[in-house]
């Protein structure tokens, strides 16, 4: 798991561009070259993907000082924050020891202990069902699951358990201090199971939140509100922007608000609505379609996918004529 | 309350304040983590190198046999007449401990007459009784500490009557009324009390196992000496969450007991079409963890085996395994007619042989400590306060139908609140087809 892992790190950067990175190294293709004459690829052997272009947020010194980060660095920072700032917090899940196949927990367990950041043996339904556990004994719980196409088996551990606790118990008991968080999304070359947008799947499940960030100072922000939250959060991190998108992102807590949209532009013709990686993409079309036709679209970040703002939502959609949302 | 130096673990920062016998135990168990952890690789020694296991070589193919004829033994203090067989192994309970003890096992049994037969009548939609199992709760809850954590599967009712759970509320949540603490939420016996330090029930099977080591492991972390005990059949045990479980348990170093009560049936599977092993408690080792079997109608062996495993599971931060063999006598609920897969003989075997009510009360009556009088008074007065408890239950109304929308979230949300003002719009407009003189306002 954690080979495959390292090979996405290295071809992340190969299928997106990032206004002022640096061009692919050619040292790869060097090693390939079967005949003198060869200089460039053969189309067959050149990987191809979708493009898109992240696109960062400007910079903010409302939440105090801040430091370049990409989003693994900004996941890692507001952990940093939480276990500094709440002595029962813990983080655990598979290899978040030696700091996590995504790199989001380097440096925690030397600077916190091995009893605040561990592995767990290879269980999603263990580690889930644990972090409830540990939640409800009153300790601040983070757990992670490798990569979102492997939630299912903590399937029932979440829509049975964790987002039914408060209410059969008739609020003697809760999870509200667990919080999941999962890499997410396509990457280009995950194929069937390292690519998964598995929260349809949750999405109509009563007392869990969902939460699905478009960048690093997205993320931070709302991942803090997610393990403030009393309420058990999921917390999607899209990984194709884990080492791509670069912003610069307070060194501070901050919180971001959950079940707020965000309207991120705004048009009078098309209401476009997306989260995570999605979000850049449609930047980009209300770009071309306000270029090759004409039209006026507005951009909306659902951001938190349960419970979702119905009201940001409807009233774009009434303001404007049509919503799209990609599927 | 939180360590200042948490790179420790908890036995090394420790270690200098434990009596010297428990700093032994401490090194025992920091020598067998050793064997876990890659000695310097040495090829010219004939020992096998792999990280996976410390073991030596063997030149013949010989494959391990599961022991299931004469498999872990059963641990026991009385014989079926109730008599001590190994005077050393008496816990010596006061008298007023052991008359409680009976006490609280037939307070149960006539709450079970009660309930099970007000289902019937169609008073209550559900019940779950647990006659026979009685031994296996009153033993283990009272070698406990009234602040260790309970996680229970659902026949558990007499863990939380030892604890003192009212028999007022215990109705209160079978009726689903307005005193019930989990607010009319969920079906009959699924009971929870926070003040009690028992989790609420959930109806799916072993998912509160590998919770139970979640909170272990934040007890640990507290460093309070609490311990956290889990209760489940030996069906739910073939659940992947049991696995889950045990095996985070003893990797995590978790300071709790696994209470297994095998009872010989999951609704109507018996046990050898449960698992082909030695039961329960078999496994156990498979894991790492310390095992132990005992006869679960023994209510002394099932107190001194939680006992002992509660001290060192807390002095040592791992966990124990006891599998308490009992028998079910009663059917799995009320939707259940237990005649169909198995044979009436049987049941009456250990409902008048092996009863740990009737185990116990020849122990106390070989001491005098019962005499019929006090059997036929102390029948009367149960029967008569579970009678009471029962009525004033009955009476009571339902919870306020507001209480449907709230405890979603910590918070009532947008959309919530809109569907309880429709809801109650709804019942407004229709009042003469809704019973509303029957629910709080």
């Amino acid at each position: 798991m954690a080979a495959a892992a390292r090979v996405f790190i290295r071809g992340a950067h190969a299928t997106l561009s990032v206004p002022g990175a640096g061009k692919q190294s050619s040292a790869r293709s060097a090693l390939l070259k079967l005949s003198p004459g060869c200089s460039s690829r053969l189309k067959t052997q050149q990987r191809h993907a979708a493009h898109f272009t992240f696109q960062p947020e400007p910079v903010t010194t409302q939440y105090g000082p801040t430091q370049k980060m990409n989003l693994f660095q900004s996941i890692t920072s507001a952990l940093d924050n939480t276990l500094a700032s709440d002595p029962t917090a813990v983080i655990f899940g598979e290899d978040v020891a030696f700091g996590g196949v995504f790199r989001c927990t380097v440096g925690l367990r030397d600077k916190y202990g091995k009893d605040r950041v561990f592995n767990t043996p290879l269980c999603e339904q263990g580690i889930v069902g644990f972090g409830i556990g540990a939640a409800v004994a009153g300790a601040t719980a983070i757990a992670e699951i490798q990569f979102a196409d492997y939630i299912f088996p903590a399937f029932d551990q979440i829509v049975n358990e964790a987002a039914k606790y408060r209410y059969r118990s008739g609020n003697l008991f809760d999870c509200g201090n667990l919080t999941i968080r999962a890499p997410w999304g396509c990457v280009g070359h995950g194929s069937l199971y390292h690519s998964q947008s598995p929260e349809a799947f949750f999405a109509h499940c009563p007392g869990i939140k969902i939460v699905i960030p478009r960048g690093p100072l997205e993320a931070k922000g709302l991942l803090l509100s997610c393990i403030a939250d009393n309420n058990p959060c999921l917390f999607f991190e899209p990984k194709i922007l884990y080492r791509a998108a670069v912003e610069q992102v307070p060194v501070d807590s901050y919180t971001i608000p959950l079940s707020q949209a965000e309207v991120l532009q705004e048009g009078s013709d098309v209401t476009l609505v997306a989260w995570g990686t999605q979000i850049h993409v449609l930047k980009e079309v209300a770009n071309m379609a306000q270029e090759k036709l004409g039209v006026s679209c507005e951009v909306i970040d659902l951001r938190t996918i349960l419970p979702w703002d119905t009201e940001t939502i409807c009233k774009m959609c009434r303001m404007v004529g049509y919503k799209l949302r990609p599927g | 309350m939180f360590e200042d130096n948490p790179t420790n673990l908890k036995k090394e920062s420790t270690a200098s304040q434990l009596p010297q016998r428990r700093q032994l135990q401490h090194w025992h168990h920091v020598s067998s983590q050793a064997a876990h952890q890659q000695q310097p690789f040495d090829s010219s020694l004939e020992k096998p190198q792999f990280p996976g296991a410390s073991a030596e070589f063997v030149d013949h193919l010989e494959f391990i046999q599961p022991n299931v004829i004469s498999g872990i033994p059963v641990y026991r203090v009385m014989d079926r007449q109730g008599n001590i067989i190994n005077a050393s192994e008496d816990p010596q309970l006061s008298k007023e401990t052991v008359l409680n003890f009976y006490q609280k096992m037939t307070l149960l049994n006539t709450m079970d007459r009660i309930l099970y037969e007000s289902q019937r009548q169609g008073r209550i939609s559900f019940y779950m009784t647990n006659y026979g199992e009685e031994g296996t709760h009153i033993g283990s809850a009272a070698a406990l500490e009234s602040n260790d954590l309970v996680f229970g599967q659902y026949r558990e009712a007499g863990v939380l009557m030892y604890r003192g759970f009212p028999l007022d509320l215990f109705m209160a949540q079978c009726y689903a009324n307005a005193d019930d603490l989990g607010k009319g939420r969920q079906m009959p016996v699924h009971y929870g009390s926070k003040d009690l330090n028992f989790v609420t029930i959930s109806s799916p099977l072993a998912t509160q196992i590998p919770q139970a080591v979640g909170a272990a492991y934040a007890l640990k972390r507290e460093n309070m000496n609490r311990a956290v005990i889990c209760y489940f059949g030996e069906g739910a045990a073939s659940e992947g969450d049991a696995h889950a479980g045990f095996n985070f348990s003893a990797t995590l170093e978790c300071p709790l007991i696994f209470f297994c009560r095998n009872n010989g049936y999951a609704i109507s599977t018996p046990t050898n079409e449960q698992y082909r092993g030695d039961g329960i408690a078999a496994r156990g080792p498979g894991y790492g963890m310390l095992s132990i079997r005992v006869d679960g109608n023994d209510v002394f062996a099932v107190y001194n085996a939680t006992k002992e495993a509660r001290r060192r599971a807390v002095a040592e931060n791992q966990p124990f395994l006891i599998e308490a063999m009992t028998y079910r006598i009663g059917h799995h609920s009320t939707s259940d007619d237990s005649s169909a897969y198995r044979s009436v003989d049987e049941v009456n075997y250990w409902d008048k042989q092996d009863h740990p009510i009737s185990r116990l009360r020849h122990y106390m009556t070989a001491r005098d400590w019962w005499s019929e009088d006090d059997e036929r008074s102390w029948r009367k007065q149960s029967r008569k306060t579970v009678m009471e408890a029962f009525e004033r239950a009955e009476r009571r109304l339902k919870p306020n139908p507001e209480l449907l929308f709230t405890d979603v979230y910590e918070e009532m949300t947008p959309s919530l609140d809109k569907q309880r003002e429709s809801m109650f719009r709804h019942i407004q407009q229709y009042k003469e087809h809704y019973p509303v003189d029957l629910y709080e306002k």
